[in-house]
């Protein structure tokens, strides 16, 4: 696999804060990553960082193979943070030229970006006209320029209507079917779990866990059942030696596992035990229950 | 070296409160010079005509020109101090160097413009002394045109030493207006270190020394006041009216000094910046 981006050992400090702490991490070419954290974990300073607007206090980080500067490197990354930064007083395509000019790129794919994120129709408006989830898809045409290998999007649904969110997240599906690498932080669990195949967990600045979204926590999931015997059921699920924590919510039993088991096999076994269910589902937790178990665990 | 300036000039001119100041910075001059020349009737009851006081003789029209134009550079100094500021304020700064702009690059993009327009600046200075000259001057010989022509050298370096001090000031202080206070306020420092310095040497003359020195003033002398020459060249046998006006290669290399200093200045505050 390549690498686009190698984290070694980060750490930032401001003044006595410690925004980011002994971070180590790769991005590796083709992925869907996904930076997680409550606000002020450091997912921003991160990102700062690696492209060259934050100093770093401790340790090293490189582009690709390490064999050229980091400015020369951001001509291949297409990078939105925070809020759309724009000069007002240009229209969008005067605005795109700007940028094509300094990441050194012919001005012909100005039109073809700003037609993907629907905005031709308004290419000759000043910026400062445009609404905010306008200006977010500017943003978004401005990184797509170069088509960069990498697409670094820092909170990109921030302030946006149901509306703009969805059609961020539309576009941020489109590119990243074509298999351009995207690293997205957020703070919103379910957008990372839409869209990321990766997750770096951040709290406090220190990494809490990084891999596969779907291996993020040791887990066979759980059973949500109803019935109209239950302590009956209650009692068999604790004799039982592969559910180890057994929830109870009105009439609503939540069993996890501590071993894979089909649902069909449950189903089997407790007919044998003469236990009828009236609701059976097998689910496994959500990314927000499991960063909020890797959350709480280490606390 | 074109790309940077090819990306500043399209900041700037696409900003219609620039364009206006740096058309104002280059035609206001020119019209004042063109002005200043023409004869000037009033009503019949006398006529005006500055030429006639030999004002436009060559060399010393080279003198007064320069002297006269560089007061008009404080246009282009607030376009200077509003560069940087709108940088800042747009947050387009953190935009640049994440499309992959290098602080160096995002710093000289903003030098060369300076000397690009300094330059512009004196070329077009010259070309209208030049010519003003050539109608008025009573003397038209190639050795006397040109006699004094470092005028135009001091007038290059002066700007570009008083632009690079708007940059840094704008560098340091992100936002345009506490920038052109503080060249108000260096300005009052200035003769302040004078005084400072007239009570450590209790002597105006080494005072003055000592704020030759200082950003302001150097800038200043580099191009004397020409009134005094001109009452000169009126009353040649007043020797307590002469002074020294001419341009002197100290002076320049003062001014240079400090103009490295405030690049290299306001690169290092970038570099150390968190944005």
């Amino acid at each position: 696999m390549e690498n686009i981006l190698t984290i070694n050992n980060l750490t930032k400090k401001f003044g006595y804060l410690t925004a980011v702490k002994d971070l180590s991490f790769t991005i590796q070419k083709g992925n869907v990553y996904g930076i997680l954290g409550p606000n002020g974990s450091g997912k921003s300073t991160t990102l700062g960082i690696v492209l060259n607007v934050v100093n770093k206090t401790n340790g090293d980080f490189h582009w690709f193979d390490g064999s050229v500067d980091t400015h020369d490197a951001l001509k291949k990354v297409g990078a939105i943070i925070e809020r759309p930064n724009f000069y007002p007083y240009m229209t969008a395509e005067q605005n795109l030229k700007l940028v094509c000019k300094i990441k050194g790129v012919s001005t012909e794919k100005v039109e073809e970006k700003l037609d993907v994120v629907g905005l031709l129709d308004r290419k000759d408006s000043k910026f400062k006209t445009y609404s905010l989830g306008m200006k977010q898809r500017l943003a978004i045409a401005s990184a797509l320029l170069n088509d960069p290998e990498i697409l670094i999007l820092d909170e990109p649904t921030n302030g946006l209507d149901p509306q703009g969110i969805h059609q961020i997240r539309q576009i941020i599906k489109d590119i990243a079917s074509d298999g351009t690498t995207i690293l997205l932080a957020s703070h919103l669990l379910d957008e990372v779990e839409k869209v990321c195949s990766h997750v770096v967990v951040l709290r406090k600045g220190e990494k809490l866990y990084s891999g596969r979204v779907d291996e993020m926590i040791n887990s066979h999931g759980f059973f949500e059942l109803k019935t109209e015997k239950q302590s009956e059921l209650i009692s068999i699920l604790e004799d039982h030696k592969l559910f180890d924590k057994i929830k109870t919510e009105d009439d609503l039993i939540t069993a996890f596992l501590t071993e894979p088991m089909s649902a069909s096999d449950f189903n089997k076994l407790m007919f044998e035990k003469g236990i009828v269910l009236s609701h059976l589902v097998k689910r496994k937790e959500s990314l927000e229950e499991q960063f909020l178990q890797l959350t709480d665990n280490l606390n | 070296m074109i790309r940077l300036i090819q990306l500043e000039l399209q900041k700037l001119w696409l900003n219609r409160t620039s364009k206006v100041l740096i058309f104002v910075s280059f035609i206001l001059p020119f019209t004042v010079l063109v002005l200043s020349s023409i004869k000037i009737n009033f009503f019949g009851f006398f006529t005006l005509e500055l030429g006639e006081l030999g004002i436009f003789n060559f060399p010393i029209i080279w003198h007064i020109t320069t002297f006269c134009a560089s007061y008009f550079k404080f246009f282009f100094a607030i376009v200077v101090v509003s560069m940087i500021g709108n940088e800042y304020s747009n947050k387009t700064l953190k935009q640049n160097l994440i499309d992959g702009l290098s602080k160096k690059e995002f710093i000289l993009s903003k030098f060369y413009t300076i000397v690009f327009f300094s330059l512009a600046a004196t070329l077009l200075i010259g070309l209208a002394t030049f010519c003003i000259g050539m109608y008025y001057s009573s003397y038209t010989e190639a050795s006397i045109i040109f006699r004094e022509v470092e005028f135009l050298l001091a007038y290059f370096v002066k700007l570009v030493g008083f632009f690079s001090l708007c940059l840094f000031f704008g560098m340091l202080l992100k936002r345009s207006a506490f920038a052109l206070a503080f060249l108000f306020i260096l300005y009052i420092v200035e003769w302040l270190v004078f005084w400072g310095a007239y009570e450590i040497f209790d002597s105006a003359d080494k005072a003055f020394q000592v704020k030759n020195f200082m950003p302001l003033e150097s800038m200043y002398k580099l191009i004397d006041q020409p009134f005094q020459r001109v009452v000169m060249t009126k009353f040649p046998d007043k020797m307590d009216l002469a002074y020294d006006y001419s341009v002197h290669f100290s002076e320049v290399a003062i001014v240079m000094g400090w103009t490295a200093l405030f690049i290299f200045l306001s690169y290092r505050l970038l570099k150390k910046r968190d944005l």
